[in-house]
């Protein structure tokens, strides 16, 4: 019989986490790794992929020692793992739900993406391999990947590398980086979507 | 190299943003309209608690497990990079919803067709490294 208290515990992490949970989360895990010796830099690991892949003979910006930086595969691998556990066994009370503003359930509608307030996805439905066969899904999955990959690497670093590393270390790049990022991702949002979507 | 520490940090991260719904595409779509605090908070609360962190880290000296001075890497000073690539960046992250970190993380709740988003960004990577001597810095 599992005792109670671990029933509790496990209903205490299930709820959605506020804001401030998961920005003290965040900062922690940035001292983590510092502390380990390490950076906190989620997209270098497509980097070491391309070199453990083979790239490293192609180019040399691909020419690193890849074992040195196995233990970013390893939080990336971990990452995988925390999703896993969190969606599988602490899934929220109401579902995979994202609570999102009645402001952004008006803005979707505009789209034509009709949902019930409270009842927007976690997930939307073109994450499925069945939507790779429409645009819109292979446009997000294929184009927003090759971007993603293309300019964290050219920016030199992603959302943790440089809008929670650098930042923390008052990195003048990496808030130019995070202001180009909301310039890209409020031109996607205002210009392209409508586009995309209708 | 004791590897499960890196696995462990991993777990938190991806619990952290999977529970908070930093991992969501329409959370991402809500803060690029500026229609709730929620991202920001978790921005901002990280940045302002990470700014303290790295004061105290630099003014103490600390050392890491191994006993080595904690060094942060300064990044480049050259500009263009920072504004073109950021936009890219931006760009797609809008797009997918998703940034790196939440890729693994949905991979793992059971997205599978997140594998051809990675596929993707490596691809984008190493095109990056052919295209980077021939674009501006």
């Amino acid at each position: 019989m599992v005792p109670d208290w671990l029933v509790q515990l496990r209903d205490f992490i299930s709820q959605p986490w506020p804001w401030w949970v998961a920005g003290l989360m965040i900062a922690l895990i940035m001292f983590l790794l510092l502390w380990f010796g390490k950076n906190f830099g989620m997209s270098e690991n497509f980097r070491v992929m391309c070199a453990a892949d083979g790239a490293d003979e192609m180019n040399e910006f691909f020419k690193i020692n890849w074992r040195d930086q196995e233990w970013n595969l390893l939080v990336a691998l971990g990452a995988v793992f925390g999703g896993y556990l969190a969606s599988h066994y602490f899934a929220a009370p109401d579902g995979a739900v994202a609570h999102v503003s009645a402001a952004t359930v008006e803005s979707l509608r505009a789209l034509g993406l009709q949902f019930e307030s409270d009842q927007v996805p976690l997930v939307p439905e073109w994450y499925s391999w069945e939507a790779l066969f429409s645009l819109q899904g292979l446009l997000m999955i294929i184009g927003g990947g090759f971007l993603v990959g293309f300019g964290a690497r050219y920016a030199g670093g992603c959302t943790s590398g440089h809008a929670i590393s650098g930042l923390s270390a008052l990195e003048l790049p990496s808030l130019v980086s995070v202001i180009g990022f909301f310039l890209g991702g409020m031109t996607m949002t205002y210009l392209i979507f409508p586009l995309i979507f209708k | 190299m004791r590897m499960s520490r890196y696995i462990f940090v991993g777990i938190l991260l991806g619990f952290t943003l999977y529970k908070s719904e930093a991992v969501s595409w329409f959370r991402i779509f809500e803060m690029f309209n500026f229609q709730s605090f929620h991202m920001y908070g978790i921005i901002g609360t990280s940045v302002v608690s990470g700014i303290v962190i790295v004061q105290l880290i630099r003014r103490y000296h600390l050392r890491s497990v191994e006993g080595e001075e904690i060094v942060i890497p300064p990044k480049n000073k050259t500009y263009p990079r920072y504004v073109v690539g950021g936009f890219i960046f931006g760009l797609g992250w809008a797009l997918a919803g998703i940034c790196p970190a939440p890729m693994f993380i949905l991979l793992g709740s059971g997205y599978t067709v997140l594998i051809l988003f990675l596929a993707s960004a490596m691809a984008g990577t190493f095109f990056y490294g052919v295209m980077r001597k021939r674009i501006p810095h």
